[in-house]
C-alpha cells in the first residue's frame, strides 16, 4: 500500500511497541509531526529538546523498552547531543528521529542544515541518513533492533524533508533488518566456562562486582543464586544498585569513588573479581595501578570491547549476562566462606558510627537526613527515584536502599547535569503507576528546570525533591579538598524555587529543618498533582567516604570522627 | 609493534568516516590505510596498519566490529601475507645522472613511467622495505616529489577470507612471489 514517508515512520514507531514518543517539532521534521494527527502515538511536547533526548532515556530506563526523542534539523538536532552521549554512555536503548533539510539542499550550508550524522557519529551506537522514503521502513526496523540488542545504545535516523513527502510502497514484512556485519549474540567458549569455574570454586575471598549489565540483561535471580550458592558477597556500581535488594546478607552497598570503606577494602582484600555486566570505569577502580592486585578477575560482558580495556582479567566470558550464569550455575559448588564474611564484617568496624545519619537532630538539615526519610517513607516495590549528578546523587545512592531493579534512574557514565526531571517524566510516562521522585541539586535543576511545564501539560504527577544547598556541592567540594577553598564560581544566587512552582501551578514547600523532612514527604504523596519541595540544607556538606580521582581504592578521604557540625554551627 | 589488519566493510556513504572516526576517538594512531573495491560489489575492503601492542590490537578489532557496517576483521600480521605498496617518485636526472637513474630502477624492478628532460617519475611496486630502499638510493640526485598508496596486503595460500568467501575459491598452488626483500 503506497504511504507517505512521514506515514511509514509512525506506524514503524508504532509496530515496534512504542506508545508515546518525546519532542519538538520544526519546519524540517514538519511533514511528520502533520501525518501524527493519524497516528496512535501519544506525542509528549517538551521544552528543549534536550530534555525529549533525557526524557526517552528515562522511559528506556524505567521499562527496558526503546525510547523515541523527535527534533527538527539543525539546532533542534543539536540540542539533542548531550541526551545521546548520556544514554551512549550509560548503554540505554534510544531511538533519536530529526528531520533534515530536502536532499537536494544537503552540504549547501542551508537554513538549519547541519551534519547531525556526522555530529553524533562518535556518540551513537549507529546512526542513519534517510534520503528516500523507500529506505525508511527497513531503516526504521534496523535502528530498533540495533538500539536495544546486544548493548543496548542510542540510534540516531535523520530524514530528509522530501523523503518524509514523498510516497512509496509500504510492506512491513518484506522490510527486514539487513546487518550483515551486526553481531550482538556472541557466546564464550567452554574452555573459559570450565577456567570461571576454577578460579571461583578455588578462591577463598571472592567478590561480585554487580554492573548495570545485570539489569539490562535481567540477570537479578541469576547473580543472587550465584552470590547465595557461592557465599560470594555482592558490591554494586552505581548503575547496578537495585539489582539485587539492599538488605540482602551479601549486598555490600555501593562500591567506588563514593563507595563506603568496607565496600573498597574488600575489593583490595579479595583473592577473586567476578565482574559482572560492568565496565571497570575510573570512579569504580581509582588507580589501577594499585587496583585489586592480589585477585584474580572473571569479566562476564555482552562487549568484547570492554575485555582488559582498563582492568586486565584472567577469564573473559563474552556474551549475554543471564545466558552465561544459566549456563554456569549448575555447576557452581557451594561453598562455606563465612571466614571471608566475617573478615567483611569486621572491616565496616566504626564507619556505621561515624554516619551522619547517627548525628543527633540539632535542627539543623543535613541532605543525607533528607534522602534517609525520603527512603522511609516512600520505599516500596513501585517508587522510582531518578537523581541527578552531584553531592545529591551520591548521598542518594548511599542512604536510599534500593531493593529493586530499575528504582533508580541517574546519569552514571556522562554524568549529566540537569538529567533528573525530564528523566523522571520519561519514567512517569513508561511507568503511570509507579511513584516517581526527582532527587535534584539546586544547580542542576537550573539547567533544565524549563520541562516543568512538560510535566504540568501532560498532567504527570511528579515529586521533586530540590537538595538546596546554594552551591554547585560536588564541585565546591573538590574545591574544598584539592584548592584550597578556592571556591571560584560555586556559588549559587538561586530563585525562590516556591514561586518558580508556583509560577508553574504546582504545590510547594519549603524546608528547613529536619522535623519538617517527613511532614513534607506524607504531604507530596498525598497530593494528586506534582510537588515540589526546596529542601534547604547545610550548605558546605560533604560527601564521605571519597576516594580522590587517580588516588588507591583504598586510601579514602574518610568521614571525620566524631563527626562533627559543620562551621555553621560552631 | 606495527599491526596490519584487513578490514571488509559493507560499500556504503561514510563508512569511511565511522571507522576513522573511530580510530581517532580511541586514540589509536593509523599509520596506514587503504580502501577500495573487491570481488563483490557491496563490500570494500579496507587494509590498516597501526601502531599497536597485542593487547592494544585485540581491542581495536573488537572496536572495529562495534561498527555496524564492519563485516569482517582479520589481523594478518603473524600470518604469511603479501603485502604491497605503490610509490612514484619524481626524481631531478639530468643528462649526466640520468642513465644511473634508470640504472637503479631496473635494479629495483622499478618501472619509468614519465621523461621529462629534467626529471623522471619511477613507479615502484613492493613492500614497503624495498621502496624505503630505492628511496634511499635516489634522494642524493634529488627527490622531488613522491607519493605512495599505502600497503594493500593479502593473506597467503588457498585459505579464503572466511566468512565473505563463495566456495568457488579456486585452488592455487603457493608461489613465492614475494620479492621485496631480494634486491
Amino acid at each position: 500500500m503506497m504511504k507517505t514517508g512521514a506515514q511509514i515512520l509512525w506506524e514503524c514507531v508504532e509496530r515496534e511497541g512504542v506508545t508515546h514518543v518525546f519532542g519538538y517539532p520544526g519546519g524540517a521534521i514538519l511533514p511528520a509531526y502533520d501525518a501524527l494527527k493519524h497516528s496512535k502515538i501519544h506525542h509528549v511536547l517538551v521544552r528543549h529538546e534536550q530534555g525529549a533526548t533525557h526524557m526517552a532515556d528515562g522511559y528506556a530506563r524505567a521499562s527496558g523498552q526503546v525510547g523515541v526523542a523527535v527534533a527538527t534539523s539543525g539546532p533542534g538536532a543539536t540540542n539533542m547531543v548531550t541526551g545521546i552521549a548520556t544514554a551512549m554512555l550509560d548503554s540505554s536503548p534510544i531511538v533519536c528521529i530529526t528531520g533534515q533539510v530536502g536532499s537536494k539542499l544537503i552540504g549547501s550550508d542551508a537554513f538549519q542544515e547541519t551534519d547531525i550524522t556526522g555530529i553524533t557519529l562518535p556518540i551513537t551506537k549507529h546512526n542513519y541518513l534517510v534520503t528516500h522514503a523507500d529506505e525508511l521502513a527497513r531503516t526504521m526496523r534496523e535502528a530498533f533492533y540495533v538500539a536495544r540488542s546486544g548493548r543496548p545504545g542510542p540510534v540516531l535516523i535523520d530524514i530528509t524533508k522530501d523523503a518524509q513527502q514523498s510516497s512509496c510502497e509500504f510492506d512491513w514484512e518484506a522490510a527486514k533488518p539487513q546487518l550483515p556485519g551486526y553481531r550482538p549474540d556472541l557466546s564464550p567458549d567452554q574452555k573459559e566456562y570450565e577456567k570461571a569455574l576454577e578460579l571461583i570454586h578455588s578462591s577463598k575471598r571472592p567478590v561480585i562486582l554487580l554492573g548495570h549489565g545485570v539489569i539490562v540483561s535481567g540477570a537479578m535471580r541469576e547473580v543472587r543464586d550465584l552470590a547465595e550458592r557461592g557465599g560470594i558477597p555482592v558490591a554494586l556500581t552505581l548503575l547496578g544498585l537495585g539489582a539485587l535488594p539492599a538488605s540482602h546478607p551479601l549486598n555490600l552497598g555501593m562500591m567506588g569513588m563514593h563507595g563506603e570503606a568496607w565496600v573498597n577494602h574488600t575489593i583490595q582484600e579479595a583473592d577473586l573479581l567476578i565482574a559482572l555486566g560492568m565496565r571497570f570505569d575510573d570512579r569504580v577502580t581509582g588507580s589501577l595501578k594499585t587496583y585489586a592486585t592480589n585477585a584474580k578477575k572473571i569479566h562476564v560482558e555482552i562487549d568484547p570491547a570492554e575485555i582488559n580495556k582498563n582492568v586486565k582479567v584472567d577469564v573473559a566470558l563474552v556474551g549475554d549476562l543471564r545466558e552465561v550464569l544459566n549456563a554456569m550455575l549448575p555447576a557452581i559448588e557451594s561453598i562455606d566462606r563465612s571466614e571471608w564474611l566475617d573478615f567483611i564484617d569486621r572491616l565496616k568496624g566504626d564507619s556505621a558510627v561515624r554516619d551522619i545519619q547517627n548525628l543527633p537532630d540539632s535542627g539543623h538539615l543535613y541532605a543525607a537526613h533528607v534522602i534517609n526519610d525520603l527512603w522511609r517513607e516512600a520505599r516500596g516495590s513501585n517508587t522510582v527515584v531518578v537523581t541527578d549528578v552531584g553531592q545529591h546523587q551520591m548521598w542518594e545512592a548511599q542512604y536510599y536502599k534500593h531493593e529493586e531493579p530499575r528504582s533508580l534512574i541517574t546519569s552514571g557514565g556522562l554524568g549529566t547535569m540537569g538529567f533528573a526531571l525530564p528523566a523522571a517524566i520519561g519514567a512517569k510516562v513508561a511507568r503511570p503507576e509507579a511513584e516517581v521522585w526527582v532527587v535534584v541539586g539546586d544547580g542542576g535543576f537550573q539547567m533544565t528546570m524549563c520541562e516543568l511545564a512538560t510535566m504540568v501539560q501532560e498532567k504527570l504527577k511528579i515529586n521533586i525533591a530540590i537538595i538546596n544547598n546554594g552551591f554547585l556541592g560536588m564541585v565546591r567540594q573538590w574545591q574544598e579538598f584539592f584548592y584550597e577553598r578556592n571556591y571560584q564560581a560555586t556559588p549559587l544566587l538561586n530563585p525562590d524555587f516556591a514561586k518558580v512552582a508556583e509560577a508553574y501551578g504546582i504545590r510547594n514547600a519549603t524546608v528547613t529543618e529536619r522535623s519538617q523532612v517527613v511532614p513534607a514527604v506524607q504531604m507530596a504523596r498525598q497530593h494528586q498533582g506534582p510537588v515540589l519541595i526546596n529542601f534547604k540544607v547545610e550548605q558546605e556538606d560533604t560527601v564521605y567516604p571519597m576516594v580522590a580521582a587517580g588516588a588507591a581504592l583504598h586510601e579514602m578521604i574518610r568521614r571525620p570522627s566524631p563527626i562533627v557540625e559543620t562551621a555553621a554551627d560552631e | 609493534m606495527l599491526n596490519t589488519f584487513v578490514v571488509y566493510v559493507e560499500n556504503k556513504p561514510g563508512v569511511l568516516t565511522r571507522v576513522a572516526s573511530l580510530f581517532r576517538r580511541r586514540a589509536f594512531n593509523i599509520d596506514s590505510l587503504t580502501v577500495g573495491r573487491t570481488e563483490k560489489p557491496e563490500v570494500s575492503r579496507m587494509t590498516i596498519t597501526v601502531d599497536a601492542d597485542r593487547d592494544q590490537a585485540r581491542r581495536i578489532e573488537a572496536n572495529l566490529y562495534k561498527l555496524v557496517n564492519v563485516l569482517l576483521v582479520e589481523n594478518i600480521t603473524t600470518v604469511p601475507a603479501i603485502v604491497r605498496d605503490l610509490a612514484m617518485i619524481k626524481v631531478a636526472a639530468t643528462h649526466e645522472a640520468r642513465s644511473h637513474v634508470l640504472e637503479l630502477a631496473g635494479v629495483f624492478r622499478a618501472r619509468v613511467v614519465d621523461v621529462a628532460p629534467e626529471s623522471l617519475i619511477i613507479e615502484i611496486t613492493g613492500g614497503e622495505d624495498k621502496i624505503d630502499g630505492l628511496l634511499e638510493v635516489l634522494r642524493p640526485y634529488g627527490v622531488l616529489e613522491m607519493v605512495r598508496t599505502g600497503i594493500v596486503a593479502m593473506r597467503r595460500g588457498n585459505k579464503p577470507s572466511s566468512a565473505l568467501s563463495t566456495s568457488e575459491t579456486l585452488e592455487q598452488p603457493e608461489v613465492d612471489d614475494d620479492l621485496s626483500q631480494s634486491v
